[in-house]
């Protein structure tokens, strides 16, 4: 039989390992600690169209991931979508930059490309981007490219 | 013909009632002595810490293998799945994102209840067979207090640890694949990883999951312990119930919280 001390040792020592995994988890498969919604400013972005895009999609600026979607919803007013982009506080924007809605690989996930602008004055919280494109929608691409053709077999004719 | 039919409705109404209305009952009314109990027996703390070491570092073995391996075969499978579609990068996320929602609590649950749970249900039975909790009352100890309240909360701290362990286990296994092994990229195994998995939809989901199970699994072993008819065979019936009636409620459970928790967006 195990003394009472042995015993309190292998379960802090369980304990402390289990709790270590759990930190793991959080901080190296969860990135909690690089990219918290503390020290960002959240700026909102009109388009005609977002595709399929999702909350918590990345915004990447020349690749490279500067802030995350926080919501999306749809402005009655406009009849557009409205989605606020939740950028790293560490990264400044001129304030004339524009948004576009790509898609990473054939059938990848959607997300936003930042690309700066040339303006001195930066974005800061609460504005709205001017410049945006839309996501490519796949049916009114294919629509788009059947009515070319069949004008340009008008045209031959 | 008609006395046949009500006779047989009659056997079947009291194998129901029997067995599993009344038996629920009674499970509810002993989980509420437990929790009633659970005040005195935290006082005597080093009960519980014995317990812990009887149901979580014993397991430890069995959970950090079985992690490994089942992160290894993870990684194994995904690969060739993903490779198909020029996308082998992703391996990490799913790796990370199968185990830490799912396979982390639910399978760590199932080697808790079989490795554990069944030992719990077979302690109990016993010492309920040999009369020592019957003793305990005749020294005005209470048994709920002495010996199930301890098991009881020795399995709900034990159980979200060994998860996290699994799945971090799993992780490293899927990287020891993937990485090593096969030559996914490093960076973007992780980096793919990092932007996918989310603290608290996803880490904090499953380890309010493994909880969940925790409670589920130890309850039911300290229950069918304690309700075990005091033979041989009443207690080896009783640890078979414990296994199969835990497993089922983990996989019921787990897809009623996943229903709750991951509803997509």
């Amino acid at each position: 039989m195990m003394t009472r001390k042995e015993l309190d040792l292998w379960v802090g020592i369980f304990a402390v390992i289990g709790i270590g995994a759990i930190l793991f988890l959080s901080l190296k498969v969860a990135n909690l600690a690089s990219f918290s919604a503390a020290d960002s400013y959240r700026i909102d972005a009109k388009f005609d169209n977002i595709g399929s895009l999702k909350v918590r999609a990345p915004v990447k600026s020349a690749g490279v991931v500067v802030g995350r979607v926080g919501e999306i919803r749809f402005d009655n007013e406009s009849f557009e979508a409205v989605v606020t982009l939740n950028i790293d506080g560490r990264y400044q924007f001129p304030r004339d930059s524009s948004a576009k809605i790509l898609t990473s690989g054939l059938l990848g996930e959607q997300f936003i490309g930042l690309s700066a602008g040339g303006d001195s004055v930066n974005l800061k919280g609460g504005d709205t981007l001017k410049l945006t494109q839309s996501a490519v929608v796949l049916e009114n691409l294919i629509g788009q490219f059947l009515y070319n053709k069949a004008a340009e077999g008008d045209g031959k004719k | 013909m008609t006395g046949r039919l009500a006779e047989l409705l009659r056997a079947l109404g009291a194998r129901i009632v029997n067995n599993w209305i009344w038996r629920l009952g009674f499970a509810c009314r002993f989980l509420w002595f437990t929790l009633r109990e659970s005040g005195p027996s935290f006082r005597r703390f080093h009960l519980t810490i014995r317990e812990i070491y009887f149901t979580g570092v014993q397991s430890l073995i069995i959970i950090l293998v079985s992690g490994l391996f089942v992160g290894m075969v993870l990684g194994l499978q995904g690969y060739d799945t993903l490779a198909r579609y020029g996308s082998s990068e992703a391996l990490g996320v799913l790796v990370s994102l199968s185990l830490v929602r799912e396979l982390g609590p639910v399978v760590a649950g199932l080697l808790f209840a079989s490795r554990a749970g069944s030992a719990i249900t077979a302690e109990i039975g016993l010492m309920k067979a040999t009369e020592q909790l019957s003793a305990m009352e005749m020294m005005a100890v209470n048994p709920i207090a002495r010996v199930v309240a301890p098991r009881f909360w020795a399995g709900v701290i034990s159980m979200p640890l060994l998860a996290a362990l699994f799945s971090a286990m799993g992780v490293f296994g899927g990287y020891l694949v993937g990485v090593r092994l096969i030559g996914v990229d490093a960076g973007s195994f992780w980096s793919q990883m990092q932007a996918a998995v989310d603290f608290r939809e996803d880490i904090l989901n499953g380890v309010i999951k493994s909880l969940v199970f925790g409670v589920a699994v130890t309850w039911i072993s300290v229950y069918e312990g304690y309700a075990a008819p005091p033979t041989a065979e009443g207690v080896s019936g009783a640890t078979t119930r414990t296994v199969v009636t835990s497993s089922l409620a983990i996989l019921a459970l787990d897809f009623v919280l996943t229903a709750l928790m991951f509803r997509g967006h």
